[in-house]
């Protein structure tokens, strides 16, 4: 019943999306959706890891500047064109996804120790981007301006849009599947009870590693996305901590460990932020009020806004199988 | 079936376990009692993998599992439950009995059938919609005892799944546990309620500083003067036999 | 090039020696709450960028010497940050590990972006009258902000230890760091320890910032420079170890200038989150690692 209500909201929302550029003329609206959409996808990333498997981390950003880097530099050097790069960037991801799970995770790092070793990766290898000549170091990448598909650039904004919708919608499908997989299960059970999952006979330690791998991988496509939408790459934007909060930010705030929590969290952040620009123009405003919601959701809504939502409606329909699959957390 | 050699473990200058020896046949239920502090969890904890051992050797049908990971001696068919519960708070009771379940099914509808067959065995059907974290004691205990039950297990490692319980849901829980020895499951737990370890276990063995000090029937321990000055204490060999 | 590198690297091991005792201060507050609360304070660097800022707006609107202002930014840092744990964190985090790191990133955010909002995105240096004026060692030259800033750094490192091995607080402190519901039960009032202990610990970054403001910059961001220094310290030094975070402080200034010099400007960085990382991973207590 809740899997039908979930594919039937994923379709029909999928339409209006789909649909979305054809009665939105403005180019202004159509970027701001494009961004929503792409922070909730970064988000979604988050989300395995962070929401599913228990395992906050601070460094999320590394996979994608990696990613980024990856394609890039397979395209100024090599001449490899983005739509090659992209699988290279989700591999670069998914390994750095494996070195970094591999080290923390076999030694036993958890909670806020595990959330500042990824900051940690996250800005070594920031230092090391700066440092090294191949990334074009401090001065950064420039990328040619040349649409196409095969250089995942578009002509107009709407182009982007379905990039980013098309990125959106594959981190649902992988949401909904863990939902619905034993290694999710598993993931979840890893977040409540490690040591229980691991009597259970759960390979916790190789489960994990997975799911960073996941994260690692979609990270990586992200950073192509981001190379070759911009065209710029520098140290300070492929590994700003920045991005390593927007996407725990817009999880927490939507709901961790739900599927649809991180594109609720960005929608919400990304008006919340247009509104505060069209008031006060001033840099650090948004932000402000960024930290502040984060403080809110931590202290008074654990389960982020689709906990407030769901709440109401498991008093009217609790059947074990609805939660099973909504992943709810305070059952 | 389940084998332990010489088993020994310390922590820095303090030796909770010393060279134990033990063995636990097919279709049997063993217990292993003794004082609080004896070493009786450090030696469970061994024995399925969450400690490492200094000395020793353990080996579970012939292999032996020394050194191994919890995982992988779960998928070797033994599996423990812990003293303090250790239940998925966020998840439901038909969630965390699936969790067991998975461990020899990939396939969701097959994991949850097996759930819902456990859940019946240890009579919690009733319980399945509920969150783990509402869950009395009583429900607790069981919900571990399903758990670990729902993983197929050839030998059940139990930990004081009986304390805390009142004598009705005491004597429940026994008949759950005749009834999982029934199915071909070997049990091998440690319990601090007398009148169960009597009544239920075939062979007892007690540990005391970390030493195994006896072992025999239940009727044969109570009686070992040795088992009585060490353990239970003055006049308490007298009470029993009343019993 | 390698030669006049050797020729220059006592000098390096010196100015690391003047950093690492201001970096030994900050890691000082962050492991002192780590020791008795066991909670990470994320925003420490935010708070030592405000810190900063204070020492600033002293000099330049009241005309007060930075090292005289530690006599009242240190103080203010208390209360600051005795308050924000009563009446903040403490309320908030309801004891969960990730919750409060979260909640200290969230303070973090909003410290940071309030400086940029009210103070602008401008770096901010203050020049003093003997701000150029040097001690001649032979082989370099040494500030005498460098020096000042040095021994005042020891001095405060010093005052902590006497005050939590000295007084009664200091030994409620302790009572609390290894047994709270022990100390509880004594008649120790926990919360409020929690938050004095608290309101020390960024007492430490109100006089850090102090003496790092004639030797350094300010701007919004500094915060996020010295939050990883700090966090290597403490995880170097082992979480909740005073003399570990002394004698971590002087490793890391060590081996970020001789890594600057050796590696360059840019490449020097990495040894920070190196031995970071280094550390969590095959010596999680730390090379000290004793309890406060």
């Amino acid at each position: 019943m809740e899997i039908n209500r979930h594919i039937i909201l994923l379709l029909v929302s999928a339409a209006v999306m789909l649909a979305a550029p054809f009665f939105i003329t403005s180019k202004f609206y159509i970027d701001v959706l494009t961004l929503i959409f792409f922070t909730a996808y970064i988000g979604q990333s988050w989300n395995i890891l962070g929401g599913y498997a228990g395992q906050f981390s601070f460094g999320g950003v590394m996979f994608f500047g990696t990613g980024a880097y990856t394609s890039s530099i397979l395209l100024t050097t090599f001449g490899i064109p983005p739509i090659i790069g992209i699988v290279f960037a989700i591999i670069a991801g998914a390994l750095l996804g494996f070195i970094v799970g591999f080290m923390s995770f076999r030694s036993g790092l958890k909670g806020s120790y595990f959330a500042l070793i990824t900051l940690a990766f996250a800005e070594l290898l920031r230092v090391l981007a700066n440092s090294v000549e191949f990334t074009g170091g401090g001065v950064g990448l420039f990328l040619t301006y040349a649409p196409g598909l095969k250089d995942l650039q578009f002509k107009t904004p709407t182009g982007f849009y379905y990039f980013a919708l098309l990125l959106m919608l594959i981190s649902i499908v992988i949401a909904l599947w863990l939902e619905r997989s034993r290694f999710g299960a598993q993931l979840v059970a890893i977040r409540e009870n490690e040591e229980a999952a691991e009597a259970l006979g759960i390979n916790t330690l190789k489960c994990k590693i997975y799911a960073i791998m996941i994260m690692g991988a979609m990270g990586g496509a992200a950073g192509t996305f981001y190379a070759q939408k911009y065209l710029y790459l520098d140290p300070p934007i492929a590994y700003s901590i920045h991005l390593s909060v927007e996407m725990l930010l817009v999880t927490i705030v939507g709901g961790m460990g739900t599927v649809f929590g991180p594109l609720i969290g960005a929608f919400v952040l990304h008006i919340v932020n247009e509104i505060a620009r069209h008031f006060i123009d001033t840099p650090g405003l948004s932000l402000i009020v960024y930290g502040v919601i984060l403080i809110v959701i931590i202290s008074y809504l654990p389960n982020g806004l689709i906990g407030l939502f769901r709440k109401r409606m498991k008093k009217s329909k609790p059947t074990a199988l609805d939660r099973l699959i909504s992943g709810d957390k305070d059952a | 079936m389940l084998e332990v050699r010489g088993v020994t473990k310390r922590f820095g200058g303090l030796t909770a376990v010393s060279s134990v020896d033990l063995a636990v046949a097919e279709g049997e239920i063993v217990s292993l009692i003794g004082p609080n502090g004896a070493g009786k969890t450090t030696l469970f904890a061994m024995i399925a993998g969450f400690l490492k051992l200094n000395e020793g050797d353990i080996f579970l049908n012939g292999n032996s599992i020394a050194g191994m990971k919890p995982h992988q001696i779960c998928k070797f068919g033994m599996v423990r439950t812990f003293q303090i519960t250790q239940p998925f708070a966020g998840l439901t009771t038909l969630q965390n009995i699936m969790v067991g379940a998975y461990a020899h099914t990939n396939d969701r509808m097959q994991a949850q059938q097996k759930a819902e067959q456990v859940a019946d065995i240890i009579g919690m059907t009733s319980l399945l919609g509920l969150g783990a974290d509402s869950l009395t004691v009583a429900g607790r205990k069981r919900l571990e005892l399903a758990r670990a039950l729902a993983t197929n297990p050839k030998l059940l490692l139990l930990d004081e799944v009986m304390a805390g319980l009142n004598p009705t849901e005491i004597d429940e829980i026994v008949a759950v546990i005749k009834g999982i020895r029934d199915t071909g499951v070997t049990i091998f737990l440690i319990e601090h309620v007398m009148k169960a370890v009597m009544n239920l276990s075939d062979r007892s063995y007690v540990l005391n500083d970390g030493k195994l000090i006896a072992t025999g029937t239940p009727a044969e321990i109570a009686a070992n003067p040795v088992v009585i000055e060490a353990y239970l204490g003055h006049g308490a060999a007298s009470e029993m036999a009343g019993e | 090039m390698l030669s006049i590198s050797l020729t220059m690297l006592p000098a390096a091991i010196i100015n690391g020696l003047m950093y690492g005792a201001i970096y030994a201060l900050v890691a000082l507050g962050l492991t002192l709450i780590y020791g008795v609360l066991h909670i990470i304070n994320f925003a420490h660097g935010a708070m030592l960028m405000l810190a900063l800022y204070a020492a600033f707006f002293l000099f330049q609107l009241g005309q007060i010497d930075p090292y005289m202002s530690i006599f009242i930014v240190t103080p203010v840092a208390f209360v600051f940050g005795y308050l924000i744990y009563r009446y903040g964190i403490g309320v908030l985090s309801k004891g969960k590990d990730q919750n409060i790191l979260l909640i200290t990133l969230g303070l973090s955010i909003i410290i940071e972006n309030s400086a940029l909002f009210f103070f602008s995105g401008d770096q901010q240096t203050v020049s003093l009258s003997y701000g150029f004026e040097a001690f001649d060692l032979g082989f370099m030259y040494l500030s005498y902000p460098k020096v000042i800033s040095f021994f005042a750094a020891l001095l405060i490192c010093a005052l902590l230890w006497a005050l939590m091995s000295l007084t009664d607080l200091g030994r409620a402190i302790r009572a609390v760091a290894k047994e709270r519901q022990g100390a509880r039960l004594v008649g120790i009032n926990v919360e409020h320890i929690f938050a004095v202990t608290f309101g020390l610990g960024i007492a430490c970054l109100g006089a850090a910032g102090c003496m790092m403001l004639p030797i350094f910059y300010v701007d919004p961001y500094t915060g996020n420079i010295f939050v990883l220094v700090a966090f290597t310290i403490v995880v170097l030094g082992g979480m909740g170890s005073v003399l570990g975070a002394l004698l971590g402080g002087f490793i890391i200034g060590i081996t970020e200038s001789v890594g600057g010099l050796l590696l360059g400007e840019s490449l020097g960085q990495i040894g920070i989150s190196l031995i970071f990382i280094l550390i969590l991973i095959f010596k999680p207590t730390g090379l000290f690692g004793s309890k406060v």
